[in-house]
């Protein structure tokens, strides 16, 4: 099913690359030893080394560099035991040292793959160029005064993995697929929050167009500023729409930094860059090659948990799943390790089911995570023992497990006190009486 | 009453030691003489409030017993490229000319935890960029030294307000920084002691930076023991910057016994340029005769890539310091032009607050990183940098210390050597290649020349071995017994 | 290389240095002599010579995860040339 753009001259296919840059969780920042922090106070999560105070010298956190490699190992890459850190050089506010120390040359993670799972249920491989450490720059603010811009430093210096994906992704869709599994696979490592909102993971799409068929690729934008997965996906369609337009109108399309705007669905070419950029890149005297052991490397290997695409394997081979299934299951660690609990003893495609179909919709609701669920993997459990034991129909059970979620009551007792079991053979009623019975003494 | 600004520093720690005079005592002597001489221009900021207040402290320290090592109660200047914590820290440069740190460089605060005792800071090349101490935004500094036609000489640079404070007798000490020569050049220009020790001995934490692949802290001093006792106090390892070394500091004044008989001493042919004057050619030939006749073996040896250095470095450190400099932009501290954007910012706050030395370097780093340019230029340059280190490498398979000239030309006047840039940069010649290298050396006294002027002999030494080039350095003194002062000193 | 007076122009510019319209021409001929006599490396066979970042033979030093700095925003605004409710502030910058 591909995504294809029709002109008025003719079809047209997208293609694109997304660069991740994902904020490494760790305590402190990259080169310094000042706190990683969300939304505190302005300046205050800063040290002399943050702020580039002259004489200031970077000092590289082990921890960013194990969760580096951890991901890397994550995504199937090459790990490369020596790399080195440069400096890209430009000035902007919120950059204090004038460069961002980053690893272009000799990046400490080489090619790697991403496995998109699609809504049809099939997977595609879409390959990883490259895994850099870097630090992040402060923030600009640019709304609170008519004359000046006001910079914070807090986030200057946090560490930054940036994913270069290779532009094998054809659609909005895939650009969907791809981020969604990457934050799940950066979640299930630990490596990263992919906390789009917070800009703990953002996305730079690199989009081009060009006629089906043709062999060579034209011109691309890169799109920023997209803070989530539904704009990096909207951002593809607005952008590709957009080129085709141009090269039908007879343009041509710039190579250019482009800002995506969600609130006029629009992007548009950004002021602040339109000087062509030369970042002077060399390797930073203040700094050594990184060097790894093949041990170190895999110390961390061995510690990896199971990730999403052996469990999405394990859970279709052993359990029977569909493909679909097995993949939204693991696409969160929560939920697969709330599918884990709930499938003891339970059948696996009706519990599969049951939080696909009935869970998740109350979830999203209550704009909860499955963390966070009303019902726990136990009391969901025992409802599917009700269930099972043909004690309550599967008409009834949906209505249960309503219950269950305003009133925050157990199936059983929900099924008691409303009358609710199924009348299916005489034994069976007897037993429940008698258990009743049993339960309650002193009421006979 | 015997001057007190005549002691050296191991002679004023045995007075100090023995009660014959204090640290209070001491210091008042040199705030005087740098009264004095305040017409050289050697200082930026003067702080006798600081070194009175901490010369007490000295005093009581000593008086109950607890007095802290050779430099307690030393009184020292500070070149003004080390941050100083709530004391004016410039670079010599008006971008910075209001900026007072809120941190003490490392090397500076080892030696205020040995009991050194800051007078003040020293003038310098703006950011240390420069060969004659006349890219201050604060103005030239004037050489102590005269001879007969009384022109004002230069003191060398870039730490050339250092050099003249030691040399001028206003302090016992001075740190200097060394990129390509910054330290032994003007040592050899005011005939003092200058060492620039092996890249990773001394901390540059909250030293500010130019060329962070070959800043290297160290003492300038009247003697060689002194240089001795003042690294000691200078150096060891520092967590915070990822370029100094883990190793021990060891006693560098116990590597001091005289002797180096059996020492092997290169002679590199590739140090006698085109053009050598006379009075440098005697003066190295003089030294190698009285290392000789101290016993030491004399080997000719081969380091062919030296006539690249200059070219090498002239890459390199731009490239570096363009980079470097970037945080200058009157965003967080220092001058700020004002602009209709943040680029016009940006663009005047640097064109007014760099010098035109600065900027050139600037300039030319920036255009060396440049797409398109990079190979060519800088990568190149970092391979012939290997080349030139290799040739260190290799010879000190047959050596022990290397004996050269330290600079082409004693002290020039103001004003001369201006036509164009590279004529300065050839001031470093002989400096620039251990630098490179990252090779610790030493600038001490050779004599004078037929003028009255000094001329500096520099040895070079093995990395983290300046046990043994302090050891040659001081039989090298011994034997020239250079006892001549400027004038103005005394 | 000999710089013309535009190619100074556009490394100035990415320096963020002002220089003076009068002063491109005299610029140019200085940094290209200081070019030119860079060049003299070009001479320099260099095949297969590694470039040589640093000269100390030491590995890269990691430091551990911890927070050990920041928390010291009066130090970090202290030589601020204009500050605002705790904010560094700058001409307006339009993206
Ligand atoms: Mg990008
Ligand atoms: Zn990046």
């Amino acid at each position: 099913m591909s995504y294809i753009i029709q002109g008025e001259t003719g079809d047209w296919e997208v293609i694109i690359g997304l660069e991740v840059h994902a904020q490494i969780l760790s305590e402190s920042k990259l080169f310094s030893g000042s706190k990683v922090s969300f939304g505190a106070e302005p300046n205050t999560h800063v040290s002399l080394v943050d702020a580039a105070m002259p004489g200031m010298l970077p000092v590289i956190n082990n921890y960013c560099v194990e969760q580096a490699v951890r991901t890397g190992l994550g995504l199937n890459a090459k790990i490369n035991l020596t790399s080195v850190f440069d400096r890209k050089n430009y000035f902007y506010a919120d950059l204090p040292q004038g460069y961002q120390i980053s690893q272009l040359y000799h990046p400490i993670v080489g090619e790697g793959t991403v496995i998109l799972d699609l809504e049809d249920g099939s997977t595609r491989k879409v390959g990883v160029e490259r895994l850099h450490i870097e630090q992040d720059a402060g923030k600009s603010m640019h709304d609170q005064d008519p004359k000046r811009s006001f910079i914070d430093l807090n986030r200057s210096g946090t560490g930054l993995m940036e994913i270069v994906s290779r532009p094998d992704l054809r659609s909005p869709e895939d650009v969907g697929a791809y981020l969604r599994k990457l934050r799940s696979i950066l979640r299930y490592l630990g490596t990263c929050d992919g906390n789009m909102d917070q800009g703990s993971l953002r996305c730079d799409v690199n989009i081009s167009v060009r006629r089906v068929g043709e062999a060579e690729l034209r011109n691309r934008a890169e799109v920023k500023n997209v803070n989530s997965v539904r704009f990096a996906m909207q951002a593809v369609e607005i952008e590709a729409r957009r080129q085709v337009e141009v090269y039908e109108d007879g343009g041509e399309v710039v190579q250019e930094t482009r800002l995506f705007d969600s609130v006029k669905g629009e992007t548009r070419s950004m002021r602040s860059k339109e000087f062509a950029h030369d970042y002077r890149y060399f390797p930073d005297p203040d700094l050594l090659p990184l060097e790894l052991s093949q041990e170190y490397v895999d110390n961390i290997k061995a510690t990896l948990p199971e990730l999403p695409d052996v469990r999405k394997d394990r859970y279709m081979t052993s359990f029977g799943l569909s493909s679909y299934d097995a993949g939204v299951l693991v696409a969160e660690r929560d939920t697969a390790r709330y599918f884990e609990e709930l499938v003891k003893g339970q059948d696996p495609k009706l519990a599969a089911n049951w939080i696909i179909s009935n869970l998740f919709a109350v979830l999203k609701e209550r704009g909860v995570g499955i963390a966070e669920s009303p019902i726990s993997a136990e009391s969901l459990s025992k409802l599917l023992d009700l269930l099972k034991n043909n004690i309550i129909s599967s008409r009834i059970a949906k209505d249960v497990f309503e219950i269950m979620v305003k009133e925050g009551k157990e199936a059983d007792v929900i099924v008691e006190e409303k009358g609710l079991k199924q009348i299916t053979d005489a034994g069976a009623i007897e037993a429940a009486v008698n258990k009743v019975i049993a339960n309650s003494p002193q009421q006979v | 009453m015997i001057d007190l600004t005549n002691n050296t520093i191991s002679s004023a720690r045995d007075g100090l030691k023995s009660g014959d005079f204090t640290a209070v005592e001491l210091v008042n002597e040199h705030l005087r003489k740098m009264e004095k001489l305040s017409f050289l221009n050697a200082f930026i900021t003067e702080t006798p409030d600081i070194a009175l207040r901490r010369a007490e402290e000295s005093d009581a320290r000593r008086a109950s017993g607890n007095a802290l090592g050779s430099m307690d109660g030393i009184p020292i200047a500070v070149k003004d490229l080390f941050c100083t914590k709530g004391t004016l820290t410039t670079a010599g440069s008006h971008i910075l000319d209001d900026f007072v740190p809120t941190y003490e460089s490392t090397v500076s605060a080892n030696l205020h935890n040995s009991g050194a005792l800051m007078l003040g800071k020293t003038n310098l090349d703006e950011f240390a960029m420069g060969s004659a101490n006349i890219t201050s935004y604060f103005g030239n500094v004037i050489n102590p030294w005269k001879c007969e036609d009384d022109k004002d000489l230069v003191p060398g640079g870039s730490s050339g307000g250092s050099a003249a404070v030691v040399a001028g007798r206003m302090a016992l000490g001075a740190t200097g920084t060394d990129t390509g020569g910054s330290i032994r050049q003007p040592a050899s220009f005011t005939g003092i002691v200058g060492l620039k020790p092996t890249y990773g001995r001394c901390s540059r934490w909250g030293i500010i930076a130019f060329a962070s692949s070959l800043d290297q802290a160290g003492p300038m001093t009247r003697t060689v023991r002194d240089a001795a006792i003042m690294l000691g106090a200078m150096a060891g390892h520092d967590v915070k910057d990822s370029t100094s070394a883990p190793v021990k500091v060891p006693d560098f004044e116990a590597a001091l016994n005289g002797d180096i008989k059996e020492l092997k001493v290169g002679i590199p042919r590739e140090y006698r340029v085109e053009g050598m004057s006379s009075e440098i050619e005697s003066l190295w030939e003089e030294g190698i005769a009285m290392m000789k006749s101290a016993g030491a073996k004399i080997i000719d040896v081969s380091l062919p890539n030296t006539q690249h250095a200059l070219p090498t470095y002239y890459i390199i450190a731009p490239a570096e310091a363009s980079a470097n400099l970037a945080r200058y932009d009157g965003v967080r501290y220092g001058l700020r032009i004002e602009g209709d954007s943040l680029d016009h910012m940006y663009a005047n706050t640097r064109g007014e607050g760099f010098g035109v030395e600065v900027q050139r370097r600037v300039l030319i780093g920036t255009y060396v990183l440049s797409a398109g340019y990079y190979d060519a230029y800088y990568r190149k340059a970092q391979r012939v940098r290997r080349l030139i280190s290799e040739d260190f490498t290799n010879a000190f398979k047959s050596v022990d210390l290397l004996l050269t000239p330290t600079a082409p030309s004693a002290a020039f006047a103001i004003g001369e050597k201006l036509d164009d840039p590279i004529t300065m940069y050839q001031n470093d010649v002989f400096t620039v290649p251990s630098s490179l290298a990252g090779m610790p050396a030493i600038s001490l006294p050779g004599g004078v020349n037929t003028r009255g002027l000094p001329l500096g002999l520099q040895l070079i030494g093995r990395p983290f071995d300046e046990e043994t080039l302090l050891r040659g350095a001081e039989v090298l003194e011994t034997a020239v017994n250079f006892d001549v002062l400027p004038d103005m000193a005394s | 290389m000999s710089l013309d007076r535009e190619t100074v122009r556009n490394i100035a510019n990415l320096a963020r240095i002002n220089v003076a319209k009068d002063n491109l021409d005299h610029l140019a001929k200085e940094l290209s002599s200081i070019l030119e006599w860079v060049e003299q490396l070009n001479g320099v066979d260099t095949n297969g010579v590694e470039p040589l970042a640093s000269v100390i033979d030491m590995k890269l030093p990691l430091r551990k995860d911890e927070v050990t700095d920041g928390d010291c925003r009066d130090k970090v605004l202290e030589n601020g040339p204009e500050i605002e409710d705790g904010y560094f502030a700058v001409p307006k910058v339009i993206e």
